[in-house]
C-alpha cells in the first residue's frame, strides 16, 4: 500500500488524491482501514478506466469518422456525448442468446474472466508519484501474467460456444497471441536489465531526470528502448486483438470468430476486455518506456505526475485508433511470419545491444557519441537486414490481365 | 525500406483527420434531415398534375381525362374515372384521378405520352408513411401542384412546355380570329340569290 499523504513531502496537487483517500478512510475504525483504503482504489481503478472505456468508443468513432471524411456519431446528448451510454443501454437490453449445446457455464464464465484478468493488470501500474493500487517486488512478473491468462478466456468463449467456427477461431486466436506473447517479453528484459527491476515503480524512478540538460532518461528515447518500445507496442496491438492484427475476431472473414455465439452484454463485455486489456498495456508501456509520470522537464515538474501519465496514456491510445484507422488487416501466415521472423530476432538482438548499453555506462567525452553510434547501428542494421529478409520471395506483385 | 508505405499510409489518414476540419473537399456530408440536399435538375421521380394556377387547381387542371396515361401505365397505377354532367356529356377533366405510388414505379411513360403536358415527373423522396395502404393511394387534390411549383423545380423543361403551350394558344387564337372573319364578312354580304332558273 502506498503510505499515508501526513508523511509524504512535495507540493499540495501531487498528495491531493492521497488527502482525499485518507480523509475518506478515516471515518472508519483504524482496523478497517487497511481494507477500505483498497476497495476504494479498485473502485477508482473501475472507475476511471470504466469511463475512459466508454470515452474511448466515442473517440474512436469520432476519429475514424473523420479520418473517413464524416462526422461519426453526432447526435445522442451535445455533439453525441451520450452515446456511449446509450450503447450501453443497448447492449444490456438486447437479447441474451446462448446455445442450447453450449456449456453454459463456461459460456457465462468466458466474457466475465476475461474482463477480470484484463483489469487486475492495472492494479500495479504506477498512475502517479504515489498512486499505485499495490507495490509488487514482481509487478512485471504479475502484470504478464495476468494479460496471458486472458487467452484462456478466449479459447474458453470459443469452447464453451460448442460451435466448430467458433473453436477454430479460437485456436488461431491463440496461436497468435502465444506468438506475440514471445516479442512482448523480450521486448520488456532489456528494461529489467538497464533498471535492475522488477517493479513497476522503481522502473518509473530509474527514468528520472535529464540528460545533457534537456534530454529526458526515458528509456524510449535511447536506441536500444526506441527499438524495444517499437516491439513492444506491435505486440501490444497483436495481444490486444487490435487492426491491423484483429484476425481473431475479424467480422468479415470468421463470422467474429470467437465471438459468434455471443450477443447482448456478454458481448458488450467482450468489447470491454479489448479496450482494458488496450489500456492497460499501453499504461505498460508508458511506465517500461515512457518514462511513467515524469515530466518530460524539469520546469513542468508544476503539471502533477498522475497529469502527466494521463497525457502519455491518452496519445497511445489515440495511436492505437489512428493504426486502425489505417492498416488494412494481415493474413494468418503474415501474422505468425511477422512475430517469428522479424518481431522476435530484433527482439533477441535488442537484448545483446541493452547490455552492450549497461556495460558501456561509464563512457564520457568522446566515447559518449561511440555509445549512441554502435547502440544506434544495433538497431538499424538489423532493422534492414530482417527487413529486407521478410521481403524476400514477395517481389513486386504481377497482374496478369490488369494494366500495370 | 519496411515501414515506408505504413508511414506513408499514416499521413494519408492524418491529413485526412485534419483536413476534414477545415477542408470542405475532404468533408463533404451533408447532415440530412436539417440540410436538405439539392436535387440535381434531371432528378425525377412520382408523377404529379399540372393546374395553372395556385388558388383553384382544381378548376385549372391540365388534364382533360382522356386516359392514355391510365392505358399506357405498366405496373396500372394509375385510375382516371371523367366527370360528365347530368346529360351523361363529357365534361373534359377528371371526377377521379388516384396514383397508387406503392405501385409506381416512376418510369415516366405516362409523361411521355401526354398530349397535353397535364401529368410531369415530380422531385419527392421524404414518401414514408405509417400507414400502407391509404396514405400511399394520392387522390387529385393530392397530385394537383401549380406550374409555378414545375417551373420551380424542372425550368429548363417548363421553360419549353411553357412556350410550346403559349405558341399553340397563340396560333389557335389566330385560327379562331380568321374563322370569325371569314364568318363575319359571310354575315355582311348576303348570299347571292339563286339564278332564275330558266322557264321550261
Amino acid at each position: 500500500m502506498t503510505p499515508d499523504a501526513a508523511t509524504l513531502a512535495g507540493p499540495w496537487l501531487e498528495r491531493a488524491p492521497l488527502i482525499a483517500r485518507d480523509w475518506l478512510v478515516g471515518w472508519l475504525p483504524e482496523s478497517l482501514r487497511w481494507f477500505a483504503s483498497s476497495l476504494l482504489a479498485i473502485a477508482v481503478l473501475i472507475g476511471a478506466f470504466g469511463l475512459l472505456f466508454a470515452y474511448l468508443t466515442l473517440a474512436e468513432r469520432k476519429i475514424l469518422g473523420r479520418i473517413q471524411n464524416r462526422p461519426g456519431p453526432n447526435r445522442t446528448g451535445w455533439a453525441g456525448l451520450l452515446q456511449p451510454f446509450a450503447d450501453g443501454v443497448k447492449a444490456l437490453t438486447k437479447e441474451d442468446v446462448v446455445p442450447r449445446a453450449a456449456d453454459k457455464v463456461l459460456h457465462t464464465l468466458a466474457p466475465v474472466s476475461l474482463v477480470a484478468l484484463s483489469l487486475i493488470g492495472l492494479a500495479v501500474i504506477p498512475f502517479g508519484r504515489h498512486l499505485v493500487a499495490i507495490e509488487l517486488d514482481a509487478a512485471l512478473l504479475y502484470f504478464f501474467a495476468a494479460g496471458a491468462a486472458t487467452e484462456l478466456s478466449i479459447f474458453m468463449a470459443g469452447w464453451a460456444s460448442r460451435n466448430k467456427y467458433s473453436l477454430l477461431a479460437a485456436m488461431r486466436a491463440l496461436a497468435q497471441l502465444i506468438s506475440y506473447e514471445v516479442p512482448l517479453l523480450l521486448s520488456v528484459v532489456p528494461v529489467v536489465l538497464l533498471a535492475g527491476t522488477l517493479s513497476t515503480t522503481e522502473i518509473v524512478v530509474a527514468q528520472g531526470g535529464w540528460g545533457f540538460g534537456f534530454w529526458p532518461h526515458w528509456f524510449a528515447l535511447t536506441p536500444w528502448g526506441f527499438s524495444a518500445f517499437a516491439v513492444f507496442m506491435i505486440a501490444a496491438l497483436a495481444e490486444s486483438n487490435r487492426s491491423p492484427f484483429d484476425l481473431p475476431e475479424a467480422e468479415s472473414e470468421l463470422i467474429a470468430g470467437h465471438l459468434t455465439e455471443y450477443s447482448g452484454f456478454k458481448y458488450a463485455l467482450f468489447f470491454m476486455a479489448e479496450y482494458f486489456g488496450m489500456a492497460a498495456l499501453s499504461a505498460m508501456a508508458v511506465t517500461l518506456f515512457l518514462g511513467g509520470w515524469q515530466a518530460p522537464a524539469a520546469f513542468l515538474e508544476v503539471i502533477p505526475s498522475y497529469a502527466w501519465f494521463t497525457f502519455k496514456l491518452l496519445g497511445l491510445l489515440l495511436g492505437f485508433i489512428w493504426i486502425r484507422a489505417t492498416f488494412p488487416r494481415l493474413r494468418i501466415d503474415q501474422l505468425t511470419r511477422l512475430a517469428w521472423k522479424f518481431l522476435v530476432p530484433i527482439a533477441l538482438i535488442n537484448l545483446g545491444n541493452a547490455a552492450f548499453w549497461s556495460l558501456s555506462g561509464s563512457w564520457t567525452g568522446f566515447w559518449l557519441p561511440l555509445r549512441w553510434g554502435i547502440s544506434a547501428a544495433l538497431v538499424v542494421i538489423p532493422f534492414l537486414v530482417l527487413s529486407r529478409a521478410l521481403y524476400a520471395g514477395l517481389g513486386p506483385r504481377v497482374y496478369r490481365y490488369a494494366p500495370s | 525500406m519496411l515501414g515506408k508505405g505504413l508511414l506513408q499510409g499514416l499521413a494519408v489518414t492524418a491529413k485526412n483527420l485534419v483536413g476534414s476540419f477545415h477542408d470542405p473537399a475532404r468533408y463533404t456530408t451533408q447532415e440530412y434531415p436539417e440540410v436538405k440536399p439539392t436535387l440535381p435538375e434531371a432528378y425525377r421521380n412520382f408523377p404529379f398534375l399540372v393546374s395553372e394556377s395556385a388558388e383553384d387547381p382544381m378548376g385549372t387542371l391540365r388534364c382533360v381525362a382522356c386516359q392514355i396515361c391510365e392505358k399506357e401505365c405498366p405496373p396500372q397505377c394509375i385510375f382516371i374515372v371523367m366527370e360528365r354532367d347530368e346529360k351523361g356529356k363529357a365534361m373534359k377533366r377528371p371526377k377521379v384521378f388516384d396514383i397508387d405510388t406503392s405501385v409506381c414505379m416512376s418510369c415516366q411513360i405516362c409523361v411521355e405520352v401526354c398530349p397535353f403536358d397535364a401529368i410531369k415527373m415530380d422531385q419527392v423522396f421524404e414518401i414514408a408513411t405509417t400507414d400502407r395502404f391509404n396514405a400511399l393511394l394520392l387522390n387529385r387534390e393530392q397530385l394537383a401542384k401549380p406550374n409555378t411549383y414545375f417551373q420551380q423545380i424542372h425550368p429548363t423543361e417548363a421553360a419549353e412546355v411553357d412556350a410550346r403551350l403559349a405558341a399553340e394558344r397563340a396560333a389557335a387564337e389566330e385560327k379562331a380570329k380568321a374563322a370569325a372573319a371569314v364568318k363575319a364578312a359571310a354575315i355582311k354580304a348576303p348570299p347571292a340569290p339563286p339564278p332564275a332558273k330558266p322557264s321550261a
